[in-house]
């Protein structure tokens, strides 16, 4: 049951993005098309997920004074091992989210969970609770991609949705959607539909 | 030994360092070719694509092997340089050589009944090195003098972090499209490379074509990037053979 919640609570009542609101700047960055946003949640999730297992391990043994440098070394590690992997077998992908992936590193979503909860908790439940969060900042990512490919490009995955008939009818794609302040304008939609269904979010 | 005592911590920080390096390393070497791979594919889509041909990733190296028929490096003066790979040629490192001591690729491509040259140039924008193929069209000679390739017949261009929706829009179609027929040469030979005109070019000059509005200092970079890589060409372009 505890580890269930773990897993499950990132995605709605902890949400990383629209309850904790970290990571905001890559989530509005590689979400104009969906695919960028689905190997962006696949990687922070990873990079999360095996940070907190490995931090959480040596928690008793890391040195307090140079811990937030050791959890520095692990992310950072992590992240290029995922770059290189990118790189190899998603070139075009990985081109795509060029910096983005370097900057998993500074992703306050990973040092949070570092720090909150790894540092204190076993390596089991650390590492579900990595997966969850980055579960939680992939369902936004993913729902931002769709939202901002399907009507910023009239496609989704590459492939074209929108049926040619529409543009001869006068449809246009609306281009703001493919820009980033859109997608900060629909991440504040998101937060306020969630919190119209989650009453228990809203400060009094 | 204690946890927070001074010798605890070099110790534990000089092995997870020691571990991170060899893991990295391994990694890295073990990905190397298939990145490496990655790079040449992309380089010679790039190639295809200055010479308007359409490729994906499965398709490359078939279409690559179709079109070009020959590839070369060369020296200032316009003859063949033994010993060098041409595809393997870095320009960056090239263009920090003097113009005449320069290697200098070329790849030859037949398409239809025509004969195309492609070659790479590589320069500088306003953030980060932009770098493009330009191909163009073999033409007859007119005279003892003029070259034969002087026709621009279809360019690409990239950058590594141009300004989004100004400089960067150097790659896209439409600022590309503009090269198409355009000159290097002017009538009695001599070469004057292609100009990137703010606030207007001359619809009539086949030496003038539209800069970026807002990214100025990427068009310039751009205007010397043509200018600095294509004249070092200009003897074997106008070669008699």
């Amino acid at each position: 049951m505890k580890n269930l919640k773990l897993l499950i609570s990132p995605l709605n009542d902890e949400n990383p993005i629209t309850v904790q609101v970290l990571g905001i700047c890559s989530a509005l960055a590689v979400t104009v098309q969906m695919k960028p946003a689905i190997v962006m949640a696949l990687s922070v999730t990873v990079v999360t997920a095996f940070s907190n297992l490995i931090i959480s391990f040596g928690r008793n043994t890391i040195p307090p004074r140079i811990r937030i440098i050791i959890q520095l070394v692990v992310v950072a590690f992590l992240v290029i091992v995922v770059d290189q992997i990118l790189k190899a077998y998603v070139y075009d992908v990985s081109k795509k989210l060029s910096v983005f992936v370097g900057l998993i590193i500074t992703n306050c979503i990973l040092m949070g969970r570092l720090e909150a909860f790894a540092m204190s908790n076993k390596p089991f439940d650390s590492f579900l609770d990595g997966i969850g969060n980055g579960a939680g900042y992939g369902l936004i990512l993913i729902t931002l991609g769709v939202i901002r490919e399907l009507f910023g490009s009239g496609s989704l995955m590459g492939y074209q949705i929108v049926p040619q008939q529409f543009y001869n009818a006068g449809y246009i794609d609306n281009g703001m959607m493919i820009l980033p302040p859109m997608a900060l304008i629909t991440v504040g939609i998101i937060i306020w539909i969630q919190r119209g269904f989650n009453r228990k979010l809203i400060e009094k | 030994m204690k946890i927070q005592s001074n010798s605890y911590t070099f110790i534990y920080s000089t092995v997870v360092v020691l571990v991170v390096a060899t893991g990295l390393a391994i990694v890295a070497t073990a990905l190397k070719p298939s990145q490496d791979k990655n790079v040449e594919i992309e380089k010679k889509q790039n190639i295809l694509t200055s010479l308007r041909v359409q490729s994906d990733r499965s398709n490359t190296a078939s279409l690559y092997k179709k079109y070009i028929t020959a590839s070369y490096t060369l020296n200032s003066k316009g003859e063949k340089v033994s010993g060098v790979d041409p595809f393997g040629i870095n320009l960056r490192a090239e263009m920090k050589k003097k113009p005449g001591k320069r290697n200098l690729p070329a790849f030859e491509a037949k398409k239809g009944d025509s004969t195309f040259i492609v070659i790479p140039v590589y320069g500088k924008g306003l953030w980060g090195p932009i770098w493009g193929y330009v191909s163009f069209q073999r033409e007859q000679k007119v005279s003892h003098g003029t070259p034969h390739y002087n026709k621009v017949y279809g360019v690409m261009f990239d950058h590594k972090g141009e300004t989004p929706g100004l400089g960067a829009e150097i790659n896209q179609p439409f600022f590309q499209n503009q090269f198409k027929g355009k000159k290097i040469f002017d009538k009695q030979g001599k070469f004057t490379s292609i100009e990137v005109v703010k606030g207007g070019a001359d619809p009539t000059s086949p030496y003038q074509v539209d800069a970026i509005s807002g990214g100025t200092i990427t068009s310039k970079g751009l205007q010397a990037m043509l200018d600095s890589c294509l004249t070092t060409y200009q003897r074997f372009f106008k070669q008699d053979n």
